[in-house]
């Protein structure tokens, strides 16, 4: 994108007034005549503003492209670090340590992540919890969930399990009998292969980079 | 008693009309099945055990929510179908039409409503999201159910530009309308999908979710209370016409890109920030412009109207729509505000605020107008003792509401985000946190009081016009 948003908002009211004079020309401001034209013209320039924007967006988050992870990031380590050029928290790629004890081919992660997806909103996570900071209030916000410290300080002492992704297996197979805090989380008959690919979605999406939002992810305590 | 009056007939309403007095009906029941839901929901709060293997958080905010969008887009559209024949002078074209989809989407409704209740969740696979939820905050209905929806919607807008063209007269308010509708009902088809992609997912979601509350229903607000004004304050129709055009200048030329403060941290690229903030900070122009509109009109006329609940409710609208999606969203909408407020109680307070004054406010001016012309004769003005206490009552209980929100929102950005840096233990640590467990108790109360001001306007609802009392009035 070669334009910055300050350009684009000064161009889009521009364009806005300077058609919309045109096309009143003889008509006072006070006249339904302006205000009609200013009402046709506003919305479709911000149309094609927005529909032009969304080319650039949609480009821009491509898995792999930059700020969307490749599905095969599951195979790997993932930590948050302080980017001193942005002034913010941007996702990192580690080593590789597999994901459930395997390598997983794109084609495989990507299936597992999709199948992930799905689990996600069949079991309308979005009704309690926040995904991307959107959703209800009720409970976490999942955004960075698989890189929450909890797992390994609370959830697997708890459960015996040795890592993170068989901690969170373990957890969510049944949270109201190892309840965190006073709300519990509902029994939600997850099967074993929906818990994978739930789990894979979260460590997929705690990769997105997000423009450092949930702010200082983990960094005090 | 009540026949002593000379009232018009049933039978003197147009079709369409009638039809539109369905569409209250149902809307009305609506109304009490999400604050019913709601209640429970605010209950499960206070106390997270109850109901959580039966009716778990999630699936009462899932009905609190959708009965919500529903009932309201019900009582907009019922609004249309009241006016639409007044406007053009003429029956509705496809009234036929209009009627069985009605009773289909009804039917439809009851279906989708009883899957939630009953099934609440499916298998992690495409049967579940065609058919029992499709898990998308606020477009949770399953695909079916979605494209019920747009047929609906389609029928509408059928009947509403075939009447305009049978009547060979398109007025500046039909002309927005129609122009409305057609993006209205395009907008709905960008949530039908599904992308494992979940920053596109998001995307392409808030082009339903804030392109039809903040731009679309707002200037269907607009025409419907332009037609209000008309009628309950005689205003002419050249002013409303040209205060209508400035409204959606102002609406559509902020909120189409305001749509960007939606965009500041799902995945996208940085330039929405700057526009997101930008654009969402000028929002707030139209709601100021058209609490000026509503005040200046009813002050012109010194208060006198021929329908008094339904002038109150008018000017309420004007200054909850103002307050509640004006002022409560540019609270937080600031992206650097917004980076620490994003998914807390905030955004909750300023939903409840916004949809009370926006879109409550709206339906119900819409309902006491239909009401006063089935009960009795326009020259006498309608009031009551009741509508009044129905009005504070709702009032008073959505502040107290909001406010709580407003305050564990605080509690929450300040704890959860600010300080301790947004894990699963500073979510736990904000929750508990006094501040936030105190607001709980108010907001049950506010709730309950909301309830009572619900019960009083069905009575009033029902029996306004019929009373003795307002003979004298």
């Amino acid at each position: 994108m070669d334009y910055s948003w300050i350009q684009i908002a000064v161009a889009a009211i521009f364009f806005s007034v300077v058609v919309t004079l045109i096309l009143s020309r003889g008509y006072g401001w006070l006249s339904p005549t302006f205000w009609r034209n200013a009402a046709v013209v506003s919305s479709l320039v911000m149309t094609f503003i927005l529909l032009w924007l969304t080319f650039d967006t949609a480009d821009q988050v491509r898995p792999g492209s930059g700020r969307i992870p490749d599905w095969t990031v599951i195979n790997y380590e993932i930590k948050l670090v302080w980017d001193e050029e942005k002034r913010r928290q941007v996702p990192a790629v580690g080593r590789e340590t597999g994901f459930f004890g395997k390598t997983w081919t794109s084609e495989e992660a990507f299936a597992l992540i999709n199948k992930g997806k799905m689990t996600l909103q069949s079991r309308n996570c979005m009704e309690c919890h926040q995904i991307l900071g959107n959703g209800a209030y009720y409970a976490t916000d999942l955004t960075r969930a698989w890189l929450d410290p909890w797992w390994e300080e609370r959830i697997m002492p708890l459960t015996g399990a040795k890592t993170r992704e068989e901690a969170m297996m373990a957890w969510l197979k049944d949270p109201p009998s190892m309840p965190q805090g006073p709300r519990k989380m509902p029994n939600l008959r997850f099967t074993d292969e929906e818990l994978k690919a739930l789990i894979a979605f979260l460590k997929w999406m705690s990769a997105i980079d997000t423009n450092g939002f949930p702010p200082h992810f983990a960094v005090a305590q | 008693m009540a026949t002593s009056f000379a009232r018009p007939k049933a039978q003197e309403l147009f079709e369409s009309q009638k039809l539109a007095l369905a569409y209250f009906a149902v809307a009305i029941v609506l109304f009490g099945a999400q604050l019913i839901f709601g209640l429970i929901a605010a209950y499960q709060y206070i106390n997270p055990d109850f109901l959580l293997d039966k009716l778990p958080f999630m699936t009462n905010r899932t009905l609190h929510v959708n009965a919500m969008i529903v009932w309201l887009l019900v009582g907009l559209m019922g609004g249309v179908y009241w006016f639409l024949p007044l406007e053009t002078g003429r029956e509705v074209v496809g009234i036929k039409l209009a009627k069985f989809i009605w009773w289909v989407i009804v039917a439809g409704v009851t279906v989708v409503v009883l899957v939630y209740l009953f099934v609440q969740i499916g298998p992690g696979n495409a049967f579940t999201l065609w058919f029992i939820n499709e898990g998308r905050e606020y477009i949770e209905a399953p695909r079916w159910a979605d494209i019920a929806i747009v047929a609906w919607v389609a029928v509408f807008l059928f009947n509403v530009i075939a009447t305009t063209l049978a009547a060979r007269r398109i007025t500046g308010l039909l002309g927005v309308l129609i122009f409305d509708l057609v993006a209205l009902g395009a907008l709905y088809t960008a949530g039908m999908h599904y992308t494992v992609n979940v920053t596109m997912d998001q995307y392409l979601w808030w082009w339903v979710v804030h392109l039809w509350v903040e731009a679309t229903w707002e200037v269907l607000v607009g025409v419907l209370m332009g037609w209000s004004l008309m009628y309950l304050l005689g205003t002419p129709r050249k002013l409303i016409e040209t205060w209508l055009f400035l409204e959606v200048a102002l609406v559509f030329g902020t909120g189409i890109l305001g749509l960007g403060h939606h965009y500041f941290w799902i995945g996208t690229p940085e330039y929405w920030i700057g526009l997101g903030g930008f654009f969402s900070a000028l929002e707030p122009l139209p709601l100021v412009a058209m609490v000026v509109h509503a005040l200046y009109d009813a002050g012109a006329h010194r208060m006198h109207t021929v329908n008094r609940p339904a002038l109150f409710w008018a000017i309420a609208q004007a200054f909850g729509n103002f307050i509640g999606a004006g002022v409560w969203g540019f609270m937080q909408t600031l992206p650097q505000i917004n980076m620490y407020s994003h998914g807390t109680q905030l955004a909750a307070a300023h939903g409840h605020l916004a949809f009370f004054g926006a879109y409550l406010g709206t339906v119900m001016t819409l309902i006491y107008i239909a009401v006063q012309n089935v009960r009795r004769p326009i020259m006498i003005p309608l009031d009551s003792k009741y509508w009044s206490w129905a009005f504070a009552l709702m009032i008073l209980g959505i502040v107290g509401i909001a406010g709580s929100f407003t305050i564990s929102g605080f509690s929450q950005t300040m704890i959860e985000r600010a300080e301790l840096g947004s894990t699963w233990s500073a979510f736990i640590r904000s929750y508990t946190h006094p501040w936030y467990t105190n607001t709980l108790g108010w907001r049950y109360l506010f709730a309950w009081i909301f309830v009572a001001g619900y019960l009083v306007l069905v009575y009033d609802l029902l029996t306004i016009g019929k009373r003795r009392e307002s003979h004298a009035a």
